[in-house]
């Protein structure tokens, strides 16, 4: 279920030129802003947690899955030359699952990783918050590479519709509909933080066995779709 | 001026000495068969009109007219999101026989900040990074516009496409504070200031729009780095600026709103434009501070125009 030429081609899609550079500014920002926000105000619980929840898991988290999950898949497409891929003779579901844990590695490698040493530049993981919200961020990273990689397969227009789910529905419905975040990554991953973290650290709207039910379910899914996707998968030409 | 055609020698040209059978070419026996070219000698439309031309498809193009009936989906769907809460506002405010419109008309950018992000992510990179990805650009230059022409076309085009999104619903607002009988000189002060406001805005986005599409051919890529920009800066800037609120509230607020384009916008008017700042606290720069962004926001569209002059130097990628 696991193709190392796939794996490799596709690592280097994604961390080829200058798609890399948008991947490792972020994660350098929220350090920088962490570092800035730790010599200012010192440490405080409730800064890390404002910080680590309102740019890491809200902003950057899934930016980069966006990046990554699309990007996976998305310009070969575009550019067509998945039909090379598709004629050699690997199934399609394997070459799906194959850039799935591509996009899982670096979605998790650049945001994950970056919010761990984050949250410790910011209070030195007291409260347990910085541990966390990058288990938040490593269960995020899953359940976001999975969807948007399914919209790559799905639409032309993956990264327009996936920066619209993490930022008009999951930011702004997000706060003034509170139904809308029973249906939002970010808040079933939050509600795995809130268990861990100490309490009244982290809040989460959705219940965790509900919240692991979501998961399992989106990121199943989303994948046996994109494979079903792959195999009947037309090619169109340029509007 | 009229020119038969056949196998009749041109005016002036040499004559040429009897026929040849097919195949047989023979020196001094060769023809020249006038099959009717002609010179145009039409008017000439020129430089001018060419940019002209480039502004108003790219115009058109940023709101899906003249293309395809899918791409004109998203950018109507943000018009009309853009355009919707204002309707609500105007009608809420003539139901209840409100002495003030519920949002101001400065402030209205501000929040909806998203969807003109949206817009200028979706349609800044299929005004450049197309061109450029299935080299359409040598063609443009080979007519005979320049290459300042080219960017000044593309750049007002941008603008002018988020000018007319945003100053949509701010005449949404003004009309209906006329109907609502409010005072007309307050209400028109306002919606000149909110004139001037989305005026800057729409060349600040346009110009921060294009020159990040400019610098890619793929089109995904070009819309992840233009809403990245905006979103990861006024992210940044609105955290850092919490929690200095929270703590001990400082001029820091001030200088950390130079650092977002969303947040420059908010200063500015603040400053000059007599807004309300969505700074917490609403605590905006005064006027001396207000200069600062004024200048920052006037180094930023120049540096626009700059970058992607110097960017179009070289036509390929």
């Amino acid at each position: 279920m696991y193709n190392p030429t796939v794996a490799r081609l596709t690592y280097r899609a994604l961390l080829g030129r200058r798609r890399a550079a948008i991947l490792f500014v972020l994660p350098a920002l929220l350090i920088v802003i962490s570092l800035a926000v730790r010599l200012v105000r010192g440490a405080d619980d409730g800064t890390a947690s404002d910080l680590l929840g309102g740019f890491a898991i809200a902003t950057m988290v899934p930016l980069i899955g966006v990046i990554a999950g699309t990007g996976a898949i998305g310009p070969e497409i575009d550019d067509g030359s998945i039909v090379y891929l598709l004629s050699k003779p690997v199934k399609r579901p394997t070459v799906i699952i194959t850039k799935l844990f591509v996009a899982i590695a670096v979605t998790m490698a650049f945001s994950a990783i970056p919010t761990l040493i984050a949250g410790f530049i910011l209070n030195g993981n007291g409260g347990q918050i910085a541990i966390a919200y990058t288990v938040a961020a490593l269960v995020a990273s899953i359940a976001y590479s999975a969807l948007f990689l399914l919209l790559g397969t799905v639409s032309r227009h993956a990264v327009v519709i996936g920066l619209v789910y993490a930022l008009v529905w999951e930011a702004l419905f997000g706060s003034m509909v509170p139904g809308a975040r029973t249906l939002s990554v970010q808040q079933w991953a939050l509600a795995l933080a809130q268990r861990i973290a100490g309490e009244g650290a982290v809040s989460s709207d959705v219940g965790l066995p509900a919240a692991v039910i979501l998961l399992v379910v989106v990121t199943g899914g989303a994948t046996w779709y994109a494979g079903r996707r792959l195999r009947t998968l037309t090619l169109a030409g340029e509007e | 001026m009229s020119t038969p055609s056949g196998t009749v020698p041109p005016p002036g040209g040499p004559a040429n000495p009897g026929g040849v059978g097919p195949g047989v070419p023979a020196a001094g026996a060769t023809q020249i068969h006038n099959i009717g070219y002609r010179k145009y000698d039409g008017p000439r439309l020129g430089r001018s009109y060419a940019m002209r031309s480039l502004y108003t498809q790219s115009l058109r193009g940023a709101f899906g007219l003249g293309r395809s009936a899918k791409s004109k989906v998203l950018p109507m769907i943000l018009f009309a999101v853009m355009c919707l809460p204002a309707a609500l506002v105007v009608a809420v405010a003539v139901v209840t026989h409100a002495k003030n419109l519920g949002v101001g008309y400065t402030r209205y950018a501000i929040l909806l900040q998203a969807v003109i992000g949206l817009f200028l992510a979706a349609q800044a990179p299929q005004s450049v990074s197309r061109d450029l990805r299935f080299r359409t650009v040598p063609l443009y230059f080979s007519r005979p516009i320049e290459r300042r022409d080219y960017v000044l076309a593309k750049f007002g085009a941008m603008s002018s496409a988020l000018f007319v999104l945003t100053v949509a619903p701010v005449v949404i607002l003004y009309i209906g504070a006329l109907l609502a009988k409010m005072d007309f000189g307050d209400q028109t002060k306002g919606f000149g200031q909110g004139l001037v406001s989305v005026a800057v805005l729409s060349l600040l986005f346009g110009g921060i729009g294009l020159v990040l599409a400019a610098f890619t051919p793929r089109r995904g890529f070009g819309v992840a780095a233009v809403i990245a920009t905006l979103v990861i800066s006024y992210g940044a800037v609105s955290t850092l600026q919490a929690i200095i609120w929270a703590g001990e509230p400082s001029s820091a607020i001030t200088w950390i709103g130079l650092f977002s384009p969303i947040t420059l916008i908010d200063g500015l008017q603040t400053a000059f434009l007599g807004a309300h700042s969505a700074f917490p606290g609403g605590v905006g720069p005064g006027a001396g501070a207000g200069v600062v962004y004024l200048l920052v926001i006037a180094g930023l569209v120049a540096g626009s125009y700059g970058v992607l002059m110097r960017r179009y130097r070289k036509v390929g990628l």
